[in-house]
């Protein structure tokens, strides 16, 4: 990633600036870098596409396109949303629901899938 | 260039107010997105008749329409870049790629849908194809708001209503933007990818 961000004009974790403050807007990569985040978006996708179709690796293929998926996520939210470049504080408001969100989806997954006769039996 | 916008007025935090409010929206949007992908999560492999995903999931078409989002995010922050450099042909020609791209995705939810119920799944189906249409319907229906906010945008800027002053404008357009597009990365793994 060092490349990438070696590509952003006046940016810093941490640091707000507002939008469009100059010719490039500082704290905001250039349009190469969103270009780079776009090429590796699409290979990301083409590889998770490929995975599916191998049957050899069925074993492996839950948790590889869990970590794919979490990159394409990570990459988005961080280049092209600009969490790794404006104020930490959009960044908490964003991680802390979807850290929740993320919790009630696995929550819910062992309760439903994982104990036995789940919440079936709860109610009855 | 010295820009007009770029002095909003004094906040505790510091930061614009309304690119805060739109992040906090944005929250509660993935609370929202995050219960939807519970519900389907937690009835995934409950439907006691068909049709059965594995029947009628078409990875290929759905890959494509994947591949068309997330050509459109890039188009958007292309857009962003072309407004924050007061590049008004540009503006208007990614503003308008990311639109275009926007109907398209919706076009092949359209086909898939449609699809599904010639091959017997409706929302009344069974349980995979309420929660399935719930999910993705709810998707679609945040990428129709996009699409009608771009378009509203595009059109500002071609009437000479949006320049580099009012780029917080696009850049607010493009969160909301880019969040249905991670909301779709989810989906397409957990719903399509994953058996």
């Amino acid at each position: 990633m060092s490349g990438i961000t070696g590509q952003v004009e006046g940016g810093g974790a941490g640091v707000n600036r507002p939008a469009g403050a100059g010719s490039e807007a500082p704290g905001h990569p250039t349009w190469r870098t969103y270009v780079v985040i776009g090429t590796i978006l699409t290979v990301i996708t083409a590889a998770e596409v490929a995975l599916f179709y191998i049957p050899a690796l069925r074993g492996v293929l839950v948790p590889t396109l869990l970590v794919l998926s979490s990159t394409k996520f990570a990459l988005v939210a961080m280049f092209y949303m600009h969490l790794r470049f404006d104020s930490r504080i959009f960044s908490g408001v964003f991680v802390v629901p979807l850290a929740l969100a993320v919790l009630v989806v696995i929550a819910l997954i062992i309760l439903f899938h994982v104990v036995p006769h789940g919440m079936g039996q709860i109610g009855s | 260039m010295e820009m007009e916008s770029v002095h909003h007025p004094p906040t505790a935090t510091g930061l614009d107010s309304r690119k805060l409010g739109f992040w906090t929206f944005i929250g509660s949007e993935t609370l929202f997105f995050g219960s939807l992908i519970s519900t389907y999560m937690v009835y995934k492999g409950a439907s006691v008749s068909g049709p059965y995903p594995h029947e009628v999931l078409n990875i290929p078409v759905t890959s494509v329409s994947t591949f068309v989002l997330l050509t459109s995010s890039l188009a958007m922050v292309l857009a962003l870049n072309a407004v924050q450099q007061g590049n008004r042909r540009g503006a208007l020609t990614w503003l308008l790629a990311t639109a275009i791209c926007g109907l398209i995705f919706l076009g092949f939810q359209a086909y898939e849908f449609t699809a599904f119920v010639h091959e017997g799944l409706t929302i009344k189906a069974n349980v995979f194809g309420s929660s399935f249409f719930v999910l993705t319907g709810f998707h679609g229906a945040h990428v129709s708001v996009g699409v009608i906010w771009l378009l509203t945008l595009w059109i500002l800027t071609l009437r000479g209503k949006i320049g580099k002053a009012d780029a917080l404008n696009v850049e607010i357009a493009g969160l909301y933007w880019h969040f249905v597009d991670i909301v779709w990365i989810v989906i397409f793994t957990l719903v399509y990818l994953i058996p």
